[in-house]
């Protein structure tokens, strides 16, 4: 399995070749070499996966296999990080759809950013994030996850920041980078407490089922919680922070500044799932020892899911729209794994979280490559300047509608199967939490369909260039990416990701699915009602509740709040000081050593006048003084 | 007893005129008194019975020294004019200084000197042995530094006619004896 | 101090000498510290060559009679005063030649 190695390589050789002969290479040139070092790391992904699924099962339960792992730093005594590649169930299935998505997002973005300025440097940037991304699913130990973690956001405040001549885009790139640094300070101090107390940063030592080291992690107590309880805690708010969990949830919506492509790579399907993967990865160690973190993040996703699909019933920019959806459908994610349990028909929420990864990624990048053809067509981003574009374009507009059926979670369709999963480990956990999912899954559909309808269908703009249909390179991923959405409902995924490695066969609770369908299609006839033909209707219930409306139009707030904190507390109650500290005391302390040196070496000025009389009565007094002192002491 | 007698004159000529000579306005005057001094100290080594001594004291120091003295006066002051004086505060700090140490060495000399003498009324000092001593080059016979003495007055006459020389634009004699 | 009074006729103590050559040193120092003039301050130092010339004098004759030690060393200090003197006079005429008086304040700076 040692060609692993090279679905690391691949990525990075391409990004350090398009990224230093970025100007003597031609645009054809760069956007080959990335597309072909991405269709080899697919191939070579898939056929890890098959080679993996098909012969690592040992008693019917997947074995990890470290393919290789060489020290890289030692640290202390017992400490040391390694760099090396861990394949098991989730990060083979990781490879598929990384590499999928990346793969075409290549092809996509051919197409897509053709003749933009810096085009050499957009795929030296592809290939860095997906060499970040493979090497985070493929790390052995927590540590090198995190270097790769903070890979995975350098690559993409740089592709955020693409547009670096527009102030949004570069407000929004520090944004995101600033918000996931912070919630990555945590993460590290995680990390920190837990290999403080159990010597180790490897995986396979964390996840042995060993419990002796975790023995003095529990035994220490900080503010009333064991040390495990808040090494963990801290750990899932970096992953909170990196998959847009409220409140950490702002840079998301903003980083819609990027270039499409990037946001179907990087924030719908890819990175933003880093944080479920590290729960995941970390799932025996919660399940085993720190249940109730489990059930906060449990809350957490909740809250985030309904709170999201709120927000995105009120937006009007398709990209936000489609940004509050991810958060949402993350947020179910990471429903799915607080209310997991780890054996046999228990652990039915890691899977069905597993499931709706895998199924998210697919139909949430055709959702946002669908987007960017249109953006591509119509030359703007808001709902307003769209409409009846299913004459002009059937390909995208056929796919569109596809994704819009999987994510409302209509049969048979993938989003269907993984979505009732969900539900059905929501309703095994409490019927609250049951509930309150259903509910929100129903306003997934209403929002979706009104997205659908205000671009296809709706009043007939008159378009001042007619728009037309993508060209081959833009609508073949569209395509291809429609076949796994379709299909994806029918893959046995509890034979291959399930909690505790053992075989696991779907069963569908038909009293939650038929809830859902209904909920769905009651979501979808309203959105049709209001908003097939023109109406106004949509505008007078949203006057009716103008209030509300309006909040959740400007997303609750939450931004101003956050800049609130940090300018007029942050800034004056602690960054003022502290500057005046630095200026006056620490400077001031300096420039009075100077000014005293100063003022002391004007004094003695004297001493070297060039007076010899002065000199001569210097030396005899030294010598009398010196004479007394010998004579009388 | 006339030793007593003239020790104490000549005592008291040397401490009143070196003190004279060191605060009196006028230069000429101060040659004058230091004239006085060095005579006085001429009379000094005629009482320790060194009489050698005493004679080249006069016809050395009394005789060629003072006329240096002299004419240097001439040569460098314009007629009439008198010496400022020195700032006050220097003036005093010097003389507390002064007294100070004079005071100090006193101390020093009361409490160990006066343990420590003998005066033997010796033979003379013959000029033989003087001379034997001067141009001998034994154990405590002074041949080499009455040689290094020589060399450095020879230095100290060339040295001293450049230093002073008057330099009157003639370049090429300053060419030749570099 | 009454030794001097009353060994009439004796010879005379080391200290009388000693004393005299002290104050002729330090008037000559005080001098040195005060003159304003050059040539008053070369005064100065030969006052203080001349005191020590007489200590070494006495020094041979009280402690070492049979030595000529002090005799020698008191001549070669004449001599060598005699050097420097000329030197010194040589000097002070070159400073009076370039300023027009020989006062000590002219000579403070270094060159540039």
């Amino acid at each position: 399995m040692e060609y692993t190695l090279f679905i690391l390589l691949f990525p990075l050789a391409s990004f350090l070749i398009v990224g230093l002969l970025s100007n003597k290479l031609s645009h054809k040139a760069s956007g080959l070499i990335g597309t072909t070092s991405l269709t080899v790391v697919t191939l070579l992904s898939y056929y890890t996966a098959w080679a993996y699924f098909t012969t690592q099962k040992i008693d019917g339960v997947y074995q990890s296999l470290t393919v290789l792992n060489t020290t890289w730093l030692r640290v202390g005594a017992n400490l040391h990080i390694d760099m090396g590649i861990l394949l098991d169930p989730i990060s083979v299935m990781m490879l598929v759809v990384i590499s999928t998505v990346s793969l075409m997002v290549h092809i996509y973005s051919l197409g897509y950013m053709k003749g933009e300025v810096g085009f050499q440097r957009y795929y030296s940037f592809l290939s860095l994030f997906t060499f970040s991304m493979m090497g985070l699913v493929l790390a052995t130990n927590i540590f090198q996850m995190y270097i790769f973690w903070e890979l995975v956001g350098v690559s993409s405040y740089l592709l955020i920041g693409f547009y670096y001549t527009k102030p949004a885009a570069i407000a929004a790139s520090k944004k995101a980078f600033i918000v996931t640094r912070f919630a990555d300070m945590f993460f590290l101090i995680g990390i920190l407490v837990l290999s403080y107390f159990t010597q180790t940063f490897d995986f396979g030592i964390l996840m042995s089922g060993d419990a002796s080291i975790f023995s003095s992690a529990i035994g220490s107590s900080f503010l009333g919680a064991s040390a495990l309880v808040w090494a963990m805690a801290l750990i899932f708010i970096g992953g909170a922070g990196k998959s847009a969990m409220f409140p950490l949830h702002i840079w998301l919506p903003d980083a819609m500044e990027g270039p499409t492509p990037v946001s179907a790579l990087i924030h719908a399907a890819t990175m933003v799932v880093a944080g479920v993967y590290l729960v995941a990865r970390l799932f025996p160690i919660y399940i085993g020892f720190t249940p109730e973190v489990l059930h906060g993040i449990a809350y957490v996703g909740a809250f985030t899911s309904l709170f999201a699909a709120i927000i995105a019933i009120a937006q009007t920019d398709i990209k936000r729209v489609l940004a509050f959806s991810t958060i949402s459908q993350i947020g179910f994610m990471m429903v799915a794994l607080g209310v997991s349990k780890l054996e046999g028909h228990e652990g039915l929420g890691y899977m069905s979280s597993m499931f709706h990864l895998f199924t998210h990624a697919m139909f949430k990048a055709l959702l946002f490559l669908g987007a960017g053809s249109i953006i591509h067509a119509v030359h703007s981003n808001e709902m307003k300047d769209m409409g009846s574009l299913r004459k002009y374009m059937p390909v995208t507009h056929w796919t569109f509608l596809i994704a819009c059926l999987a994510i409302a979670g209509i049969p048979p369709f993938s989003g269907f199967v993984s979505k009732d999963e969900i539900l059905t480990a929501a309703f095994h956990f409490s019927n609250g939490m049951g509930i309150w999912m259903t509910v929100t899954a129903g306003l997934t559909a209403f929002y979706m369909f009104r997205l659908y309808y205000n671009i296809f269908w709706g009043k007939a703009t008159n378009y001042t260039h007619i728009p037309h249909e993508s060209p081959v390179s833009m609508t073949f991923p569209l395509v291809f990416l429609a076949i796994p959405t379709v299909l994806g409902g029918f893959i046995p995924f509890g034979h291959f990701v399930t909690a505790d490695r053992a075989d696991y066969t779907i069963h569908l609770d038909w009293t939650i699915a038929t809830v859902s369908i209904i909920l769905a299609v009651v979501g979808i006839v309203i959105a049709t009602v209001l908003y097939r033909k023109p109406s106004d209707v949509p505008n007078r219930i949203a006057n009716s509740i103008r209030g509300f409306h309006q909040a959740a139009y400007h997303r609750f707030y939450i931004d101003e709040i956050y800049l609130f904190i940090t300018k007029k507390i942050i800034f004056n109650c602690v960054s003022r000081p502290l500057a005046w500290f630095d200026r006056h005391i620490v400077d001031g302390f300096i420039n009075g050593l100077a000014s005293a040196t100063d003022w002391v070496s004007i004094r003695i000025r004297g001493f070297q006048s060039g007076e010899i009389q002065w000199y001569a009565y210097v030396f005899l007094f030294g010598t009398l003084l010196i004479t007394a002192l010998l004579l009388f002491i | 007893m006339t030793e007593q007698i003239i020790f104490y004159i000549l005592a008291i000529v040397i401490a009143v005129f070196s003190i004279l000579a060191v605060t009196s306005k006028q230069v000429v005057r101060s040659a004058t008194y230091l004239l006085f001094v060095l005579l006085g100290t001429a009379g000094i080594y005629m009482l320790l019975n060194y009489y050698f001594l005493f004679a080249v004291q006069v016809s050395v120091y009394a005789g060629g020294i003072m006329v240096l003295f002299i004419m240097a006066i001439f040569l460098t002051h314009k007629p009439g004019i008198d010496v400022n004086p020195q700032d006050s505060w220097k003036v005093k700090s010097s003389a507390v200084l002064s007294l100070a140490g004079l005071v100090l060495c006193g101390y020093i000399i009361l409490n160990n000197v006066t343990r420590v003498y003998r005066f033997i009324k010796g033979d003379e000092l013959q000029m033989q042995d003087i001379g034997t001593a001067m141009m001998g080059t034994n154990k405590y016979q002074y041949l080499l530094p009455f040689e290094v003495i020589s060399v450095l007055l020879l230095a100290c006459i060339v040295g001293a006619i450049l230093i002073a020389r008057k330099d009157n634009g003639n370049d090429e004699n300053i060419n030749k004896l570099d | 101090m009454g030794e001097f009074l009353i060994n009439a006729g004796g010879p005379i103590p080391m200290i009388g000498f000693q004393i005299v050559s002290l104050i002729m040193f330090f008037a000559g120092i005080y001098g040195f510290f005060t003159r304003r003039n050059l040539i008053m301050i070369l005064i100065s130092v030969e006052l203080i060559l001349n005191a020590v010339d007489i200590n070494f004098a006495v020094f041979n004759r009280y402690l070492y009679p049979d030595q000529m030690e002090g005799l020698f060393f008191a001549l070669f200090g004449i001599a060598i005063a005699a050097c420097e003197t000329a030197v010194a006079i040589a000097i002070i005429i070159n400073v009076y030649r370039n300023f027009g008086n020989a006062d000590v304040d002219n000579i403070k700076h270094l060159k540039g």
